[in-house]
This record gives C-alpha cells, structure tokens and sequence, in this order.
C-alpha cells in the first residue's frame, strides 16, 4: 500500500536526530492520535541550514517526517512556509487516502518549528498562534487538502 | 529481502494443510454436483456435506442434525444474534455481550440496538476476563440472550465458558458464543459447556476460507438469516460451497486428532516468546491473561512506539504479525480490545500480536526473539516519547 519511496523514507529516514540549540522546535500531534513529529531547525540568515527530527508514529508519519528535512533544507523561512502537506505526499509518489493526515502533521510540524523561531527572535506578526499542539484528534486528522491559509486555521 | 518467511499471524487466518486442499480438490471438477440433485454426483456431494457436518459435530461434542453451515463466522455471528432476538421477541428485548467481542458481535448489537434492543456490553477486567457474577447481574427478566466469545482474538484471553453457560441455562436464557478463535484450537464441548448457539470458522484451524458454521442446539429458536431453497434443512438457503465444507470438515478432523500435541507445541513457543520478550525489553507489557489465554497468542504492547512501524520493520525481516494501533485498525482509535483493558492510547498503539501455528519452530522463535529487541530500541531511537525516559526522568 505505500510506493516504494514512502518504505525507502521508513526503513531509512534521513535526517532522524535531534539539533542541539536548535533555532526553532516544533512539536505536533498527540500520544493519544498515535502520532507525534518532532522538528529540529537550524536557521542562519533566514534560510533553513539544517533540520532533524523525532517521530512516534506509524510508517507514513515516519517517511513523512524524514521528506519534509529533506525539503526545507537549503529553502529561506518564507518558502518553507509554502510547503504544503500535498507538496509532501507528492515528493513521496503520494500516499494512501488514510495517511493523508500524516502529511498534514508535517506541514504543521514544519509551521511550528518556524512558529518558534519567530517567536524567539521576536518575528511574530500579531498572533500566528495557531499550531496543532493541543488540538484534538479530529481536527488534526481532518483532510486539509487546500494550500494552507493562516485565517482558516483556527 | 532473501529472509526465510516466518508466520506468526494465525488468529489471522492460516495456510490450508495440504490434506485438507487434497479432499478438497476433487469437489471442484469431477465430483462437481449440486447436492440438491438427485442423480449420482448430486447425492456423491450431499453424502460429503453430511460427513463433513458428522465430523464437525464429533469434534464439538453436538449431533449432526445441530450443525449449519454458513459462508463464514461473521455470518454465523450475525445469524446466532440476529436470528435469536428477532426469534424471541415476544419474550424480550435484552441481549447480554461483552465490550471486547469482535465487530462481528459488536456490530451486530449496535445494529439491533437500533432497532429496539438493549444490550448491556459487560466490561473486562486488566486481564480481558469477565466474571460469571457479572453476567448474573447484568440479568433482566427480558434477557433473550446472552454472546459471549470463547477467547479473544487480540489478546487471547479464554472466558469462563462452562460457569457462564452452566448460569444461562438455571436461568433459562440463549447463550451464543464467538468461538472462531477457540474451536481447532482448544476443547470445546458444547453439551458439557451448556453452549446454545456456537459460531465457528474454517480458516484458523487450517482449512478454506469462506465457510463457517454455526452450532444450535436442538430446540433453540431462532429466525432464518438466507431465504430461499431447502438447503440445510431450510434453515440456511443457498446452493452449499461443498469444496469448502468437505475442507472444513477435513480441518476439524485433523485439528481435533492431534489437539494435545499441537497444544504443547505451540505453547512451548508462546511462553518462551513471552518469557524472553518481557526479560529482554523495558517498557513492556504482556496484554491478556497469562495463563487463561489461547495456546498460540502472545500480545505484548511496547510503550513510545506505534505498532505499525513495527510491523513493517518486521515484515522487512521475513516476520508477519499484527498490530491493535489505530494505523492497523483502519481508525483513529487503537483496538477496543485494547482500550477495554485499559490501556492508555498511547500505550495501546504500540502494540504488537504473535500467534503461533504449527509451521512456526524453535529457530522462528529465535529469529524473533533477535531482531525484536533491535526493532523496538531503533524505534525508540526515533520517538520524541522516549527523549524523557533517557534523561532518566523515567515516569511511566
């Protein structure tokens, strides 16, 4: 059921770790979903240099996780921002229909190590408070097939 | 990946045994008759269901006449449920189950739940055990029927049949039982067990799929599922997949033989597998009875790690098993099996099923017993749960 690129992802993810004095860290997802990423982010002069992550979660989330370091690396904060779950399901030759929600957690895994980057560097807009940590399964899990809009993320 | 392939999913399904496919394999071509008709081939086929139905009754302790063939154990499920609560309404509308039967029983409930019955879903205990004394008082005076399953089919764990049984019957109330994991497996007589209604399948004991059976006591009433032509006895219509209940009946007969030494064999895999597994790994816990539990399963739930991961990882080392995660169960939710005991979600997503058969062997085991640990500690590598428990704030 997965292509041949998610197995290659899990069985030999890049990037797996953690960066110490990591520039931003985000953390989304929950224990009780069966899923939780970790991401790393060392940013230097705007642009992402490198990413690592940590990840509880199933064979998708795993390969998820691992594609999305590979994407921001080397890519500035505002064209990090821009990576959409599609763009990491498709970098992976897809996935199954009921592991779309994997992605979603690692464009939001993305999103809230950036968060944190901002916030400790005093780049934060009003509030851009809006990560997945504490929501709800459901609202995790929900398809969000669309490109990612700051105003419909509640 | 060039790895010798080890199975050790048989509460999935099991291979056919070769005996089994060969007094099979003439139903297809040769002796192909309908066994409604009345020239030759036609009555070969009816005297190989009535034989099959003869073995399947000797290997339960019922009489043949007690024996109905259905297309699987989900049907036989559906059939003892269904057939007993619209058969009885005039006396009742409470059924009796358990929080931790297979969807073939739960989602048979919930279903006439919506139609005007009640159900009472008994909860288990750490163990996945209910209580005779539970039952007793779960009673009602428009109890119809009582469904409890005979062993669990994640956790392995075996009910007191014969108490539960022994009650129903002083208090003159059906009693059904999902024995699909048991039957071929374990002992079973239903006469002894005071059983009313069994529902059993062919494909854990090493025969076909698609063809189960459901054992119902003479004189118990209930309404026909399949209408249509006289076929077992009009209770069950629809032309007999005779291939299939030959196979079912060479299956029983063969498990049933040599069902003390399958036992020993298997068991001694088990407890090894267990004994190991909870000496070799932290953060381990063995789900189910340990010893009220089915000869061949072993259901162990590994904390800071999801247990579709690990099966891939084992899959990768020639091992197939399965999971209760919510990435296994088709949900969000992990097992209910799981979550029944009282796992916490967490907890119960990194769980991981073994159930051993008679293809299984000592070196399976330790091919097992290596790469498991190796397995578990690179997941937990990955997982941002267990960064806690390494810094020694062990608080779990």
């Amino acid at each position: 059921m997965y292509s041949e690129k998610v197995m290659d992802h899990f069985m030999n993810p890049r990037n797996v770790g953690e960066i110490e004095n990591a520039d931003g860290i985000g953390e989304v997802g929950n224990a009780k979903c069966g899923d939780i990423m970790k991401m790393y982010l060392k940013i230097e002069n705007n642009i992402i240099v490198d990413a690592k992550f940590k990840t509880f979660g199933c064979g998708a989330a795993v390969a998820t996780s691992s594609m999305s370091t590979e994407l921001v690396v080397g890519k500035t904060v505002d064209e990090a921002l821009q990576i959409t779950n599609k763009a990491v399901a498709e970098a992976l030759d897809g996935l199954p229909p009921a592991k779309m929600h994997c992605s979603n957690l690692a464009e939001e895994a993305i999103r809230a190590a950036i968060e944190d980057y901002k916030r400790k560097n005093g780049l934060l807009d009003e509030c851009d408070c809006a990560t997945a940590c504490g929501r709800r399964c459901d609202d995790i899990h929900h398809d969000h097939d669309h490109e990612f809009n700051e105003d419909d993320e509640e | 990946m060039g790895e010798k392939f080890i199975y050790m999913d048989h509460a999935a399904t099991t291979y056919v045994k070769p005996q089994v496919v060969e007094a099979m394999l003439p139903f297809f071509t040769e002796k192909f008759g309908n066994a409604s008709s009345i020239y030759t081939i036609g009555r070969e086929s009816k005297k190989a269901i009535e034989e099959a139905r003869e073995k399947v009754a000797g290997a339960i302790g019922a009489q043949a006449r007690e024996i109905f063939f259905t297309g699987s154990g989900t049907e036989a499920d559906n059939w003892a449920i269904k057939g007993v609560a619209y058969g009885n309404k005039s006396k009742g509308n409470h059924i009796i189950t358990t929080n931790i039967e297979h969807h073939a029983v739960l989602h048979t409930c919930q279903y006439l739940e919506n139609d005007g019955f009640e159900v009472t879903y008994l909860p288990v205990d750490e163990n996945g055990l209910i209580t005779p004394q539970q039952v007793a008082e779960a009673i009602r005076p428009n109890t119809i029927l009582i469904t409890i399953m005979f062993a669990n089919n994640e956790i392995g764990t075996i009910q007191p049949i014969a108490e539960i049984g022994k009650l129903a019957r002083e208090k003159g109330i059906y009693f059904h039982t999902d024995a699909v994991q048991a039957i071929g497996n374990i002992a079973i007589n239903v006469k002894d067990m005071n059983i009313d209604l069994m529902s059993m399948s062919a494909h854990k004991f090493y025969g076909p799929k698609g063809v189960g059976g459901l054992y119902i006591r003479k004189g118990v009433k209930l309404v026909s599922f399949m209408h249509g032509g006289a076929q077992e006895r009009g209770r069950r219509a629809s032309t007999e997949n005779i291939a299939a209940i030959v196979g079912f009946g060479k299956a029983i007969e063969l498990a049933t033989a040599n069902l003390d030494e399958y036992n020993k064999k298997i068991m001694a895999l088990r407890d090894r597998t267990i004994d190991e597994v909870m000496k070799n790994i932290p953060f381990v816990k063995l789900n189910g009875h340990r010893e009220k539990r089915l000869p061949g399963n072993a259901n162990f739930s590994f904390q800071f790690i999801e247990g579709e991961s690990l099966l891939l990882m084992l899959d990768m080392k020639g091992i197939a098993a399965s999971s209760g995660s919510a990435c296994t169960s088709g949900s969000l939710d992990p097992s209910h099996v799981l979550l029944a005991i009282g796992l916490p979600h967490e907890i119960a997503h990194g769980s991981l099923r073994l159930t051993f058969g008679d293809d299984n062997t000592d070196e399976d085991v330790n091919k097992l017993l290596e790469v498991l640990p190796v397995i578990v500690e690179r997941l937990r590598e990955m997982s941002p749960l267990y960064e806690n428990v390494k810094r020694g704030n062990v608080n779990v």
